[in-house]
């Protein structure tokens, strides 16, 4: 990598930024090219958002049908076991 | 009632279900069962089987109590065993697809985050190009997820190859480190910060071409 980053080159690093996996001097540049682009800035904060909104899937529920079936299953391994 | 899952360690979880305690094992399913049907989905052909496979999963937890030695986390545990069990049936199923079916999916080399027709290519050798051609926007904000947005962000999952559908399942759905997902999925942290990097942009791009069409 060059002394600046370009655009295009920057979306490339976004997950190994948020990783903490740059060099201190990509580091470097990654901030200081985010704190002069709009642009970048934005996608920045899509890919944010975007795993943000990823998260949300973890707020899907068990249908009834298969805690019933779980506790079915619990309670034979008990028997079995005893 | 028993106390919630919160107040448990791993071992008094695990002593818990050895005791044969209900209220443990619903605190626990409750809160990984999701988890380990989606983490299963990319492993097999339908939902249907997913659910047997994270069925089959809790027999081998419960089968296996005496096997967690503490070294890992009961999650990372309980989600490795998963995965052996998914293989398995994947594998099987496999067999019974069509080879076209098959193939590595996940050797896409050197695929771009951002589609490269977004950005300008360089005018002349004294310019370097890689400028926006068309600004990105900011998502609008949403305090929830609606069930649309949800369709979107499940969809493109779904169309994700394997590996990658695999590592930001557990990453951003379920919540694990990089650390445990490299353990779990047995790659390198390199590899998996690729996987994650590539999934993530191809879930951001349904979403942008998404709200893109909304304003429209």
């Amino acid at each position: 990598m060059s002394e600046t980053l370009t655009c295009q080159e920057l979306v490339e690093i976004v997950t190994g930024y948020l990783e903490d996996a740059l060099t201190p001097e990509d580091r470097a540049r990654f901030e200081a090219h985010l704190s002069a682009c709009k642009n970048c800035t934005a996608h920045f904060d899509q890919m944010r958002q975007t795993i943000a909104l990823v998260g949300h899937l973890s707020e899907e529920t068990i249908p009834e049908e298969s805690k019933v079936e779980l506790l079915e299953l619990f309670r034979d391994w008990k028997k079995k076991v005893r | 009632m028993s106390q919630p899952l919160t107040f448990y360690t791993d071992a008094e979880l695990v002593a818990a279900l050895r005791r044969g305690d209900e209220e443990a094992f619903r605190t626990l399913f409750e809160k990984y069962h999701a988890g380990l049907v989606r983490l299963a989905m990319s492993y097999v052909s339908n939902r249907a089987a997913a659910e047997d496979v994270a069925q089959e999963t809790w027999l081998g937890v419960l089968n296996g109590l005496d096997r967690f030695e503490g070294r890992s986390s009961l999650k990372t545990w309980i989600f490795t065993i998963l995965i052996n069990r998914a293989k398995t049936r994947g594998q099987r199923e496999s067999r019974s697809l069509p080879f076209s079916a098959l193939g590595d999916a996940d050797s896409d080399p050197d695929e771009p985050a951002v589609d490269p027709d977004r950005f300008i290519s360089p005018p002349d050798s004294t310019h370097r190009g890689g400028h926006w051609a068309s600004s990105p926007h900011t998502f609008p904000e949403a305090q929830a997820l609606t069930s649309e947005t949800g369709s979107v962000i499940r969809n493109s999952i779904a169309a994700l190859p394997p590996t990658q559908r695999q590592v930001i399942t557990l990453r951003d759905v379920d919540g694990f480190s990089a650390d445990e997902v490299c353990n779990i999925l047995e790659i390198s942290e390199t590899n998996q910060r690729v996987l994650l990097h590539r999934a993530r942009a191809k879930v951001r791009r349904a979403l942008e071409k998404y709200f893109a069409e909304g304003k429209s």
